[in-house]
């Protein structure tokens, strides 16, 4: 440490008029990881964005010096050799060619244009020892899951001969334990000549590994925090981050638990291709009105898919098992039958499943509630603003209007519209997968007092969830799903980080041993 | 003057499409000394190109939820060979012909409908095989000849007039220039009906100045049309069903849940799935609807060349799907409307019958022809762009 490795000085950056960077300077040492924390929207991406070239020198002002010398990148290719490499939230890998094929991607190992397939398995290989990684290079990415598919990321960042490693949100898709492997990546990476910038909404590991943290808001830097010299504390970043005092992360919500509303008894399914093998086994669970219950488990664990399955059938083949609203029971064959009973899901994939993305805000909220602004399959028009309108105001849906299109909404807005899609429909049961997934802090506020606003309705509520606290923020029974079975319920009171991770481990001993019975 | 600049602007990008419409129409009036508008001419353009409107209709579905449709040139042909059939070899009456051609093409639109949606093969592979079985089969039943020729009756729907050509005003049809005035009466009529709704729902309507523009060119259009077929054998009968298939289409995709349905299937089929759009059923009845059109289309093309012949209705679809593409389709699905397609329609059209009067080769128009559809979706995704950017 010691040397500044990157200075950005008073970087502005203009959008027809509206300035998203506002005279932004940012300075990096040599070898440390400075994170970059601020809301969704404040400029992260686009400050990130200036750095790399993917806006060209010349569209932004003030000026760059990497190792000393200003630089004005044209294009990626031009930051990269420079030893700037981005490594976005959607990763940039193709599911269909190996390993090896994709960390040499534009950048082959060749004699005269011919790839020398050899060397470059056996350079491949070294570079995934490097990162961790124990999967053969010639393995097609698309077999691989997301945490090692971010681990090939950094590699080929690698064989690029890496300097300064930009990372967009890299643990956004991953569980604890993949994250934590990232992060002590970053740790050893640190200790071999490679500086990071890392982006992420995920305070607590940018606490734990950062040396500096830079907080931007509204397109300018708000503070810079020093390791040694400024106390990493979660609440002071947040506040900097929103511009005022979040006292409670969770709001507060007076629990008046009702009848039970939604049971699912002995809830079995297998998987959609492979029918031999089951994903969610046996599952029991309920909820009553008022009643917010999460579900908790790993990567992987079957939540998703238990929640899908119920919704329609919407996952998986021969499902089996009785569900049951206000203590009837009842068939839920396919979504609209889910609908009309008024169970709903809401997708923890809002870009793939949950919107379309093309479409404006009003279609995409009626979407499912068709029926409700039609007579005889004929639309009413007008009454589709009037009930779209009605959600704007009641979740305070940030829009230019209801013409907008989703795909230019922030994440937390699109959240809002897929919501309010749901909320449409009048639903008593809600599932909602990783409601707030991949948006800021003060978005997450607003969806957690909608969460309790329904609850407080009456509403049957489950939240699936990665990131514990959140849970135990927010929940008054925490189920712990655990390949594919329910491990054991937790009462708020008994709920913390270490019980559900104790019940999960229980749990796989108990899988373990019933194997090899 | 600014807001009268930005409503300009704004109607640039949505309907870019007319305007290059209308200066193309002007450039040709010029280039052709005049022809292209007189009535004979503005007549021969309909009755020319009622085939391809017909077919964009119902392609724009299928582009819609992101497919094309390739077999509908060789649907085309089948049809009219078997209603050759039907009616010059085994003597039918020509309402049973029609409508058992009508049932025909909905089962083949059926047949491909079923591996579409229910099997998932890709559209173009399952059309693609289409196109080459209903080609083969046509020219198994017609033996590679040519049949004809058809009852008067049959041809009517193609190349007829409706009744009364004899009643003139001075040398004007006046049942053209009545339906004419009507049709205005009834335009007008819809649109005050749409701003008083809208009013009643405290939305904003555009200022009163601009609709009455818009009305003002609408209805100039429509009579100047009217008076032009009115100057010569009066409305051809194909004209009505053209107005009643655009009409119902374009209701169908806008204010029905079935459109709604098309274009959610279109914009993110796995979205619409989880919305609980039956994704399937909406893909089946779409390529079944193509079916339908095409059949139609058979008929309408049998009957304009009182033949059937092996070679009918080549390369119709190219035409059909070049004609959404002009008009502002998108090629992955989602995005079009009927009258994008039917404006895009009239683009091809007017382009091949100015050039034709002025005496350019087949092979030149061809170029020419394929430049326009290049230039044409090159300026929609550049306007879009910009559009994006505001």
């Amino acid at each position: 440490m010691g040397n500044t490795i990157l200075e950005m000085r008073d970087i502005t950056k203009e959008f027809s008029g509206v300035k998203a960077l506002n005279g932004v300077s940012l300075t990096v040492e040599d070898d440390e990881i400075h994170a970059l924390v601020g809301e969704n929207g404040a400029g992260k991406s686009t400050l990130m964005n200036v750095l790399s070239g993917v806006y060209p020198h010349g569209t932004y002002g003030g000026a760059i010096l990497f190792k000393g010398q200003e630089c004005s990148f044209k294009d990626i290719k031009d930051s990269e050799k420079q030893g700037i490499v981005i490594i976005h939230q959607e990763l940039a890998l193709i599911p269909y060619l190996s390993i090896a094929e994709n960390i040499f991607l534009g950048n082959e190992v060749h004699q005269g244009g011919i790839i020398n397939w050899n060397k470059s398995i056996d350079k491949a290989a070294g570079l995934l020892k490097k990162v961790g990684l124990d999967e053969n290079p010639t393995t097609l990415i698309g077999q691989i899951g997301v945490g090692k598919q971010q681990l090939v990321e950094i590699a080929k960042a690698l064989s690029k001969d890496v300097k300064l490693l930009i990372l967009d949100e890299p643990t956004a898709a991953l569980n604890d334990e993949e994250s934590q492997k990232l992060l002590s990546l970053l740790i050893d990476l640190k200790s071999h000549g490679v500086t990071s910038i890392l982006i992420s909404h995920k305070l607590n590991e940018v606490e734990q590994v950062a040396d500096q943290i830079t907080v931007i808001r509204d397109g300018q830097v708000i503070d810079t925090l020093v390791r040694g010299q400024d106390a990493f504390h979660e609440d002071e970043i947040i506040k900097c981050m929103v511009g005022r005092e979040i006292t409670d992360r969770w709001p507060e919500r007076d629990t008046e638990v009702g009848d039970e509303v939604f049971r699912v008894e002995d809830w079995t399914v297998y998987h959609p291709v492979q029918d031999q093998r089951k994903i969610v086994n046996k599952a029991s669970f309920n909820i009553k009105a008022g009643e917010v219950v999460g579900f908790a488990g790993l990567m992987g664990a079957g939540r998703t898919e238990l929640a899908m399955s119920l919704f329609g059938k919407s996952y998986g083949s021969n499902h089996s098992g009785k569900i049951f609203k206000n203590g009837k029971e009842i068939v839920l064959n396919s979504v609209n039958q889910s609908i009309e009973e008024g169970v709903v899901y809401l997708t923890e994939d809002r870009k793939n499943y949950g919107l379309v993305l093309i479409n404006d805000i009003k279609t995409n909220i009626c979407l499912p509630n068709l029926k409700k602004i039609s007579d005889r399959g004929i639309l009413n028009l007008n009454e589709e603003i009037v009930q779209a309108d009605d959600f704007r105001k009641k979740l305070a849906l940030k829009c230019s209007g209801l013409n907008q299109h989703v795909e230019n909404l922030s994440g937390g807005n699109q959240q809002k519209v897929v919501l309010s899609k749901w909320l449409m429909s009048e639903p008593d049961v809600l599932l909602l997968d990783e409601p707030t997934r991949g948006i800021d802090v003060g978005a997450k506020y607003e969806i957690y007092t909608i969460i309790n606003q329904l609850a407080a309705q009456g509403k049957a509520v489950l939240m699936i969830s990665s990131e514990l606290p959140e849970l135990l923020g927010m929940c008054d029974r925490i189920y712990v799903i655990n390949e594919g079975e329910v491990a054991g319920c937790l009462n708020r009171k008994d709920a913390s980080q270490e019980s559900i991770m104790k019940t999960i481990m229980t749990h796989q001993k108990e899988i373990k041993s019933r194997k090899s019975l | 003057m600014n807001e009268l600049a930005s409503l300009f602007k704004s109607n640039m990008r949505k309907n870019g499409m007319v305007m290059a419409l209308v200066f193309i129409m002007v450039l040709f009036q010029i280039l052709t000394g005049g022809i292209l508008f007189r009535s004979m001419n503005v007549n021969n353009l309909i009755l020319q190109n009622a085939y391809v409107l017909i077919l964009a209709t119902g392609m724009l579905l299928c582009i819609l939820t992101g497919n094309i449709d390739l077999s509908v040139g060789s649907v085309v042909a089948f049809v009219g060979a078997v209603a050759a059939i039907m009616m010059v070899d085994w003597g039918m009456p020509v309402g049973v012909t029609i409508f058992l051609a009508l049932l025909i093409g909905i089962a083949i639109g059926a047949f491909h409908g079923y591996f579409i949606a229910y099997m998932h093969i890709p559209a173009f592979i399952v059309t693609l095989a289409g196109m080459l079985i209903w080609r083969g089969l046509t020219m198994v039943i017609l033996k590679g000849q040519t049949k004809s020729p058809f009852e008067k009756s049959f041809q009517a729907l193609a190349a007829g007039y409706l009744p009364g050509r004899e009643v003139r005003i001075g040398q004007f049809n006046t049942l053209a220039i009545v339906l004419g005035l009507a049709v205005s009466v009834i335009f007008i009529f819809a649109l005050f009906k749409s701003r008083r709704d809208k009013v009643k729902y405290n939305f904003e309507v555009p200022p009163f100045w601009a609709e009455l523009l818009k009305i003002v060119f609408i209805v100039l259009a429509i009579n100047a049309l009217a008076f032009s077929l009115a100057n010569y054998n009066g409305i051809p009968i194909v004209l009505i069903l053209l107005a009643f298939l655009i009409l119902l289409y374009t209701f169908i995709t806008q204010k029905t849940i079935f459109g709604r349905h098309i274009y959610a299937l279109g914009g993110n089929e796995k979205a619409a799935m989880l919305s609980g759009v039956k994704t399937q059923r909406v893909m089946f009845l779409v390529y079944t609807n193509m079916g339908l059109l095409s059949a139609l289309a058979g008929i309408v093309v049998a009957g304009r060349l009182n033949a059937a012949t092996p070679k009918a209705g080549n390369m119709f679809e190219l035409d059909a799907i070049a004609s959404c593409f002009i008009g502002g389709a998108s090629a992955s699905g989602g995005i079009g409307t009927i009258m994008g397609a039917i404006i895009g329609g009239l683009v091809m059209g007017v382009l091949n019958n100015g050039m034709s009067i002025m005496g350019v080769g087949v092979d030149w128009q061809q170029a020419i022809k394929g430049l326009v559809l290049l230039l044409a979706v090159v300026f929609d995704v550049s306007t879009k762009k910009k559009g994006l950017g505001n």
